[in-house]
């Protein structure tokens, strides 16, 4: 399968207060083919996301290694505390290298 | 909707569709090396009957300050009766405000799931949930 990844999708607070935690949530669309069984007669390729990473001002915060047992349309839920405005920034690579990116800024007041 | 026999019938794969304990031993020896493995210290949260073998919802909560001296740095999950153990890697930095995760997963069959946490100073932590599964997701 070529073309691109789809536009992942996040759910994460657009401000918080200083010393807060904060459920970020993420949904990327991905069929997740193992390559390993056969779908309608047929025997889908392997198409599979390698990686999740997920940066807070430029620094790691998770990253995910991803299996045949990880789920099509990867889900994960995390919590980060946040002690000031901060910039995130997730991307999600496949086996053939393509990348999808988003971003997101929580505000402090 | 697939039965789960039926979805059994489909698969194309030689005897062994079922990974094998040898197969969860060397992706767990692939994870952690030799460190010693103790029980306890983990929450693990997963239906104990999945509707929908192919999303299974997944949470877990290692007991970790998650400080820089004192952190969670791996989580791995293993799914010992899936055609291939792996299922993911989670890679933790003391940024997270608690060592947890949640995720959904995939699973052919009633089975035991495995999950290793890893701290900064090399100790491993274990915990494991017997599943039953209702209809299996085709996919790994």
């Amino acid at each position: 399968m070529s073309g691109s990844l789809s536009t992942p999708r996040i759910r994460i607070p657009r401000s918080a207060r200083a010393g807060e935690v904060i459920e970020i949530r993420t949904l990327m669309e991905h069929p997740m083919q193992t390559g390993l069984h056969q779908q309608d007669g047929r025997m889908p390729p392997r198409d599979m996301l390698a990686r999740l990473m997920v940066r807070m001002n430029g620094e790691t915060v998770l990253s995910a290694e991803f299996r045949n047992g990880t789920s099509a349309n990867p889900y994960h839920v995390f919590f980060v505390r946040i002690d000031r405005t901060s910039q995130f920034e997730f991307s999600w690579t496949d086996e053939r290298g393509r990348t999808a990116r988003a971003e997101a800024r929580v505000t402090v007041a | 909707m697939t039965t789960r026999r039926a979805f059994l019938a489909l698969l194309a794969l030689p005897a062994s569709a079922v990974a094998g304990e040898d197969a969860v031993a060397a992706a767990i020896r692939e994870a952690v090396g030799d460190a010693p493995i103790a029980d306890g210290g983990i929450t693990l949260r997963v239906p104990a009957v999945a509707e929908n073998g192919g999303q299974v919802p997944l949470m877990v909560l290692v007991e970790s300050p998650m400080t820089a001296a004192d952190h969670v740095s791996a989580i791995h999950v293993f799914a010992t009766r899936n055609p291939t153990p792996g299922v993911a890697t989670f890679r933790l930095t003391p940024l997270l405000a608690r060592a947890e995760v949640q995720t959904r997963i995939r699973l052919a069959e009633d089975q035991r799931i495995i999950v290793l946490a890893q701290s900064n100073d090399g100790r491993v932590r274990r915990a494991t949930a017997e599943l039953r599964v209702t209809t299996g997701g085709c996919l790994s």
